[in-house]
């Protein structure tokens, strides 16, 4: 086949760790590991196989303080630490009283994956794709993206000494495109949304057999790197699972690889096993899996996205139908908010944690504001959320809601004519 | 006139490597039905064994993805093109 191309210039099976192979999500089938990414039989998307050793909780606390930390879980060679990549995770696990208290809830905790080294949470699932397509033998590392995975792609590829090729919409915000064109790779910016994005990458990687797309055809390792948020949400609880947690929806693939991380962990003995619930939160301008999860679907009909949350705005989400799987599966449930909730859901997290989310953050936020007046999220379970991105990327966003007061002169007169130093003064 | 069909990747055995064929116009159901007809077992990789399409299978008449159009009964006129890609990327 002409999808084993580029692995068979490597000369064995990739070296990949513990990964023992991948097998179809859909029908079971199996193939050995290699740049496969969709099965033959009936297209379904693959999913890596491992066989894990026996591992233990000191093991992984005496490791990196990254996502190394979890390579035996990983579809990594086993010196990853030591090669060059922008070691991310690790990211501060916040306990978030004051927007807790705002919302009536007894322990909440945000994920804080802006932490990251190009600040989303994308420098994890980046990170594991790199090394996985170098195993594999692809020399140019590429995507499709809605801004945060051309940070990251761009940014990991510099760092690891080879070309990038990143593709973006070209109305992204402006923050979005420079902290991508810094890193000098190729970068092309697209007349048209990112699912037209997508697809374009989709038939380049048919043409490309050296390049690795990694949100394409070596998507099942890419994916992976998103189980790093479950085990760090976990080991950073003191090895527990938490309650509930409430994750975006772009693709879908975050939330079901985060309930993955929490089932492998169980499963392992790391963590006590017992149930959590899974939510999943989407903007109403791009809310295809929350549309599908309302009426009770199994498919997940396309949308043509309109909404500030960009890093959102997948129309055609290729983990929809597994969301649905895992929020019904764990009594959970998928919801989505307005442009306008999103944009005052970023300012409540700001104000009440001193945390500058970007729009993703905002739409979580808002979804979990939502979800506890419906009843549906309890308040008195411990709950964690993801803020999968900095704020600063999407600054378009919130510009006409913020108020920057005018200039004065520098003079006490000055300063108290303006009412600053009155009770209550914002 | 025909319809040119780009052909993905993992279906490229089907076709001897070829990534672009050609068949009759008519809907896509008729043109998948042609394209089995020259590429026996190509048509049981799009379509599920109640003659559904796949749910991780997108087709494109030209620029339309078929699911914002009229499914399998989209009309695919002649001269158009044809895209079929695995919906398992993104995000």
């Amino acid at each position: 086949m002409t999808t084993q191309t580029a692995g068979s210039r490597a000369p064995e099976a990739p070296r990949l760790g513990n990964a023992t192979g991948l097998s179809c999500r859909e029908c079971g089938n199996t193939f050995p590991l290699g740049p496969h990414y969709a099965c033959e039989e009936c297209f379904g998307p693959l999913e890596v196989c491992y066989d894990f050793p026996r591992l233990t909780r000191a093991d992984i606390e005496s490791g990196p303080h990254s996502i190394w930390r979890y390579a035996p879980l990983l579809p990594v060679p086993r010196d990853i630490a030591s090669r060059p990549t922008t070691e991310p995770g690790y990211t501060r696990l916040v306990r978030a009283d004051g927007l807790a208290a705002e919302l009536g809830m007894r322990r909440l905790w945000i994920k804080d994956d802006s932490g990251n080294p190009t600040h989303s949470f994308k420098d994890r699932v980046v990170a594991v794709a790199l090394a996985a397509a170098t195993e594999m033998g692809f020399k140019v590392l590429a995507c499709p993206s809605t801004g945060n995975l051309a940070n990251a792609v761009a940014a990991a590829a510099a760092r690891a000494g080879i070309r990038s090729v990143v593709m973006v919409p070209a109305n992204l915000e402006e923050q979005k495109i420079l902290t991508t064109a810094v890193y000098g790779g190729t970068f092309v910016t697209v007349d048209g949304t990112y699912d037209d994005v997508n697809r374009l990458a989709s038939e380049l990687a048919g043409e490309h057999e050296d390049w690795a797309f990694v949100n394409v055809n070596v998507r099942p390792y890419y994916a992976e790197g998103s189980k790093t948020l479950g085990f760090e949400i976990a080991e950073q609880l003191g090895w527990r699972l938490p309650d509930q947690v409430v994750v975006p929806i772009a693709s879908g693939a975050q939330l079901v690889k985060i309930d993955k991380g929490f089932t492998e962990l169980a499963g392992l003995g790391l963590v006590e096993d017992k149930p959590w619930r899974v939510f999943g939160a989407q903007a109403t301008g791009c809310a295809p899996v929350s549309a599908a999860f309302a009426n009770g679907w199994d498919v997940v009909r396309p949308v043509r996205p309109s909404t500030i949350a960009k890093s959102l705005a997948i129309g055609n989400p290729a983990d929809g139908p597994y969301v649905l799987d895992v929020v019904r599966r764990t009594g959970g449930a998928v919801e989505d908010v307005s442009d306008a909730e999103i944009v005052d859901s970023i300012k409540l997290l700001a104000r009440t944690q001193g945390i500058f989310g970007e729009t993703a953050g905002g739409v979580t936020v808002g979804v979990l504001r939502k979800l506890l007046a419906a009843g549906q999220l309890d308040p008195d379970a411990e709950t964690v959320i993801i803020n999968s991105g900095d704020g600063l990327k999407t600054l378009d966003a919130v510009q006409p809601a913020v108020s920057v007061p005018a200039a004065i002169k520098p003079t006490l007169t000055a300063f108290q004519a303006a009412g600053f130093d009155g009770a209550g003064v914002a | 006139m025909s319809v040119s069909v780009r052909i993905p990747t993992i279906l490229r055995a089907y076709t001897g490597g070829v990534p672009e064929v050609t068949a009759e116009p008519g809907t896509l159901r008729e043109v998948i039905g042609h394209l089995d007809a020259s590429y026996p077992g190509i048509g049981g990789r799009l379509l599920d064994d109640s003659g559904r399409l796949r749910r991780f299978v997108n087709v494109y008449v030209d620029e339309e993805d078929v699911r914002f159009a009229d499914g399998l009964d989209t009309p695919v006129p002649a001269g158009a093109q044809i895209s079929v890609i695995p919906a398992v990327a993104g995000g």
